[in-house]
């Protein structure tokens, strides 16, 4: 028998206008659970201002199986890259 | 002119409640249900540390004998401590310690808003930490007690055990108490009893919510504002001054 409570995952924003960044997972039986633990686990050092929790069963994720025509087709596509500009004089970043 | 020395016993009182609670807490380190929920009581355990810390260093201070925090924590005698009965009691089964937690952070709740407007300015410093420290505590205590209550027959069996079985201490948390009536006009300190119709309304809702029963209880256990404890109190000492008593002064 599973005696584990399910699984959420954690995300954390370290200052307001950052982005929300996967810190890990916790268990928890209800939502407000799962934002305190989070809140326990992940923010005792003051790593947080705000954080995301989402059940992990919602999470879709891409396979190992996948990963070859998923992600290699992009290998030879340096020019995707946007490093062909010449910067203009003064501007610092474009 | 205050009384320094009602001064200096309120402060310990304050410092004793945070200390001895805290030190119960953290005996479940380790020991937490599951990992999380173990972070979260010893996340607890801490800030009352912080609390127990801030208090009683500025007991010392008040004092003026040169007597350090750890000095009033680790070599006074169980006569000499003045925190409320309920936070020396065991923490029983997981219901237990929830239902103590919700009783104690319901009432720090109330007590830190006042002490964050006292007539003091460190006990208002304190206090205005403190008071972002309980609000989170209860809202902890809360929610776990509706799920307790709410959750399973066995759950729900256990929580009103818990209640009934505790709610004799919490006559005492609301006593006033003579010694510091000076403190009291002054607004220094603040006297609980006005707080305690507040506390029932806000307890009241929780456990009404969590489905639990508010027992009748004529007799209310009283004594450790003045210093008298149940017999939990000296076994808990004898553990947690081990160290200091056996080697005194020892530091790492």
């Amino acid at each position: 028998m599973d005696t584990q409570l399910d699984l959420w995952e954690v995300f954390i924003q370290s200052k307001i206008g950052a982005h929300h960044v996967h810190a890990g997972s916790v268990h928890a039986s209800d939502a407000q659970m799962a934002l305190q633990n989070a809140r326990d686990t992940y923010t005792r050092r003051n790593e947080g201002s705000s954080i995301w929790v989402v059940p992990s069963k919602f999470v879709v994720a891409s396979t190992t199986n996948d990963a070859e025509m998923f992600f290699e087709p992009a290998n030879d596509k340096i020019y995707r890259h946007p490093t062909f500009y010449v910067m203009p004089e003064g501007a610092k970043q474009i | 002119m205050t009384n320094q020395s009602d001064l200096f016993k309120y402060l310990l009182h304050l410092g004793d409640n945070a200390l001895i609670h805290s030190y119960r807490l953290s005996e479940l380190c380790s020991r937490g249900p599951f990992l999380e929920e173990d972070l979260a009581l010893t996340n607890i355990a801490l800030d009352q540390i912080g609390r127990a810390s801030s208090f009683l260093k500025y007991a010392g201070e008040i004092e003026g004998k040169g007597r350090t925090e750890d000095d009033l924590a680790y070599k006074r005698g169980e006569r000499q401590f003045y925190n409320h009965l309920i936070t020396e009691l065991p923490n029983g089964d997981f219901a237990y310690t929830i239902a103590k937690q919700l009783i104690l952070s319901t009432y720090d709740v109330l007590l830190f808003t006042e002490l964050s407007n006292s007539k003091d300015e460190t006990i208002a410093g304190i206090s205005s930490k403190v008071l972002k420290e309980v609000r989170y505590h209860f809202v902890h205590a809360r929610d776990w007690c509706y799920r307790l209550g709410l959750g399973t027959e066995l759950s729900h069996t256990k929580l009103q055990n818990a209640i009934n079985e505790i709610w004799m201490f919490t006559g005492e948390l609301f006593e006033s108490d003579e010694t510091y009536n000076d403190l009291y006009s002054k607004g220094i300190a603040v006297n609980t009893n006005s707080l305690k119709a507040k506390w029932l309304e806000n307890i009241t809702e929780v456990l009404t919510k969590s489905e639990i029963n508010i027992p009748n209880v004529d007799y209310m256990q009283s004594g450790g504002k003045q210093g008298i404890h149940t017999e939990y109190l000296g076994h808990l000492l004898t553990e947690m001054q081990y160290l200091q008593r056996a080697y005194p002064n020892a530091k790492w």
